[in-house]
């Protein structure tokens, strides 16, 4: 099999009058994982369910392992294993009973459910949990069952649907560790995040926004994308200091994080300038100093750029 | 495939037992419907309340009177009261109706003229207006029979009541309580077990896998048929052991047609729940649609054929109206496939109809 797992080609979609994808185009080689990021609403579910085969897009093509997914839509959903965004198991229904059910789903034999199950368990720690009922589990534990249910069927390409959304960071931590780890054995993951930190545990990402491909590539490249010199502004009234400096500095170039505020220096005022500037206006700060730009940073410069230069 | 199909069928009954709540409701509710419908709700009447006013005091007068309070249908509540009490009377609801024998009631009963004998029936109730009347009817025709013996009318029509000789209204409730409750339970349940899988997320679950939707659908209507059955035959054996309601035809005749009626409940609630994502607009939609014109135009109390002509047409296409003459005819009449092949052809076609419409409406994609 030397062909790719999943081509996205252009896919646009509306709904009513709203554009909800306006030509996304992406590529999912064998053992990448392909994060999509992007705020919600961005149309990260819209794009994951016309690739189940969920919704049928409007213009472009989906091809699944070669063939065009529109119109193989059962031989998409036997080989794609997708994870709804809310927790979609059967709440009354226990943990071997959800991963039970799923695998009669697609058919797994029952001699293989067993190996599989045992193999599973050992991943997700679930098996001290088997016979509780899903709604009585956890967030992380509700989420590891999802997963586990969506591998009982061995999908070679999986899509993710903001998988680790109102889990712990712990448990967070883990399912990750799971992802990278299918990875590992070949497989291809989709996976769709909001949060910006997730991103850089991706192969390749891209972001969307608006339900446009803002940029893709590795997240090192689109770290590279930012050229102007990133400040943070360390210090503990963050929301002041922000406000304060928006008098100063186009508005844009400023944004509020959580340690404090962000100043990309698009007009090269440089940082001894800065820092004399917050001193003349007695703003408090702890320091001033030049970081490597996240993706967050990237996201809110592709957003400016995008309103600019239309 | 077969195995998915079984897995579909298993989880559903699982889903149901483990959801004691609704499972109690299922169990219980048919039960005290029967008992409702059986005891407190009953179109016959008893213990009338009736204020006498014997104006001539012979001993045939207070004859009458004795046929009166001997009879459980009436109870006297008043004797000889004035005149001009008899409106607030009426008025206060001390007595439904008011008897009058004149003055010269000895006198014409010697001369074998006809004799008047006023009755004010307060008429708020129609229904109920009509029932004294007839009852009273019958008792004085009893009494001239006794005291004119030679006494003969130009004819009289005698009737005999088939089917059902005592008038009892379980007969008549119990078998149409079927038809409603399994409409319940097939329309409401169905409708509301795909709408929960919609709301919880599992249905986007289930769609993306091979499965088909012929399996989903008939994974999920499979547990509600057997519900369904288990709850009418509780229904007919309550009535049959406790309200004495006869089974006079082929109980197998009854269980296929009940299948059938199952078959358009179950597909109307699965219409139902191509329309709707919620539990709650499926539970409303599905009551509107099924209760309500089941309870009141299929006949199941109000006559068909009394109602206005657009009204009737409208209860053709309700499978009630069939399957309650299906039911009625079985258990009562004794009926045959044959004397029932008008009303089978009708709940055949709206089945097929309904099963037709769901699984086209029935998508396996969000869209």
């Amino acid at each position: 099999m030397n062909e790719k797992p999943l081509i996205v080609e252009n896919i646009e979609k509306s709904f009513g009058s709203v554009q909800a994808l306006r030509g996304v185009s992406l590529e999912l080689e064998r053992g990448q994982i392909y994060g999509l990021i992007g705020p919600d609403g961005a149309g990260k579910t819209t794009l994951m369910r016309i690739i189940v085969t969920l919704l049928n897009q409007d213009s472009g093509k989906i091809l699944f392992q070669g063939k065009d997914a529109q119109k193989q839509t059962a031989f998409v959903r036997k080989n794609i294993g997708y994870m709804p965004q809310r927790f979609s198991l059967y709440p009354d229904l226990t943990v071997e009973e959800n991963l039970h059910f799923f695998s009669d789903l697609f058919g797994v034999a029952t001699q293989v459910q067993a190996q599989r199950i045992e193999r599973l368990y050992q991943f997700s720690r679930l098996e001290p949990f088997k016979d509780r009922r899903a709604e009585a589990l956890s967030g992380g534990m509700k989420q590891k069952l999802a997963l586990s249910c969506m591998l009982m069927h061995e999908p070679s390409v999986m899509v993710m649907d903001e998988p680790t959304y109102g889990v712990d960071p712990v448990s967070r931590a883990e399912l990750w560790d799971i992802l990278k780890e299918l990875a590992g054995q070949g497989k291809s993951i989709l996976v769709s995040t909001a949060y910006m930190d997730e991103a850089l545990l991706c192969d390749r990402i891209a972001l969307i926004f608006k339900g446009q491909l803002l940029a893709s590539g590795t997240p090192q490249e689109l770290r590279r994308t930012i050229t102007h010199a990133l400040y943070l502004i360390k210090t503990q009234k963050a929301h002041y200091v922000f406000q304060e400096l928006r008098r100063h500095f186009p508005e844009t170039d400023c944004h509020l994080f959580g340690e404090g505020v962000h100043l990309l220096d698009r007009q090269n005022t440089g940082l001894s300038k800065i820092r004399q500037m917050l001193e003349q206006n007695k703003l408090p700060f702890e320091s001033v100093q030049q970081i490597e730009p996240g993706i967050e940073d990237v996201f809110l410069d592709l957003i400016h750029r995008r309103e600019v230069e239309p | 495939m077969t195995r998915t199909f079984m897995s579909i069928v298993k989880k559903e009954f699982l889903h149901i037992v483990r959801d004691y709540q609704t499972l109690i409701i299922i169990f219980i509710m048919p039960v005290i419907m029967l008992i409702l419908f059986g005891y407190a709700i009953t179109l016959e009447m008893r213990q009338i309340e009736i204020a006498v006013v014997d104006r001539s005091r012979i001993p045939q007068s207070r004859m009458l009177i004795n046929h009166l309070q001997s009879s459980d249908f009436f109870n006297i509540q008043a004797y000889d009261i004035p005149e001009q009490q008899f409106e607030s009377y009426l008025q206060q609801r001390k007595v439904r109706c008011i008897m009058v024998i004149p003055a010269d009631f000895a006198r014409s009963l010697k001369q074998e003229r006809f004799t008047p004998i006023q009755l004010l029936i307060d008429a708020s109730d129609p229904n109920a207006a009509n029932f004294i009347q007839s009852y009273l009817q019958k008792i004085i025709a009893l009494f001239n029979t006794e005291n004119n013996p030679q006494f003969k009318f130009p004819f009289e029509i005698i009737p005999r009541f088939m089917f059902n000789p005592d008038l009892k209204s379980d007969y008549f409730f119990v078998p149409g309580l079927i038809a409603v409750i399994i409409l319940l339970i097939s329309a409401l349940l169905t409708s509301i077990a795909i709408a929960r899988e919609k709301e919880r997320g599992t249905f986007e679950q289930i769609l993306v896998s091979p499965v088909r939707a012929s399996q989903i659908i008939l994974g999920k209507v499979i547990p509600y048929i057997v519900l369904g059955f288990l709850d009418s035959t509780i229904i007919l054996v309550i009535g049959h052991y406790w309200f004495q309601v006869p089974v006079e035809g082929s109980v197998l005749l009854l269980l296929l047609t009940l299948i059938l009626y199952l078959l358009t409940g179950l597909s109307f609630g699965l219409f139902v729940s191509t329309i709707t994502d919620s539990q709650r607009t499926a539970m409303l939609i599905a009551l509107l649609m099924t209760i309500l014109p089941t309870i009141l135009l299929s006949g199941f109390i109000f006559p068909v054929p009394s109602m206005p002509f657009l009204f009737q047409y409208v209860s053709k296409i309700i499978p009630a109206t069939h399957f309650l003459k299906i039911i009625r005819g079985i258990l009562l009449k004794g009926n045959s496939l044959l004397e029932l092949k008008v009303q089978i052809g009708y709940l055949i076609g709206l089945a097929a109809f309904m099963i037709v419409l769901s699984i086209k409406k029935f998508k396996t994609s969000l869209e």
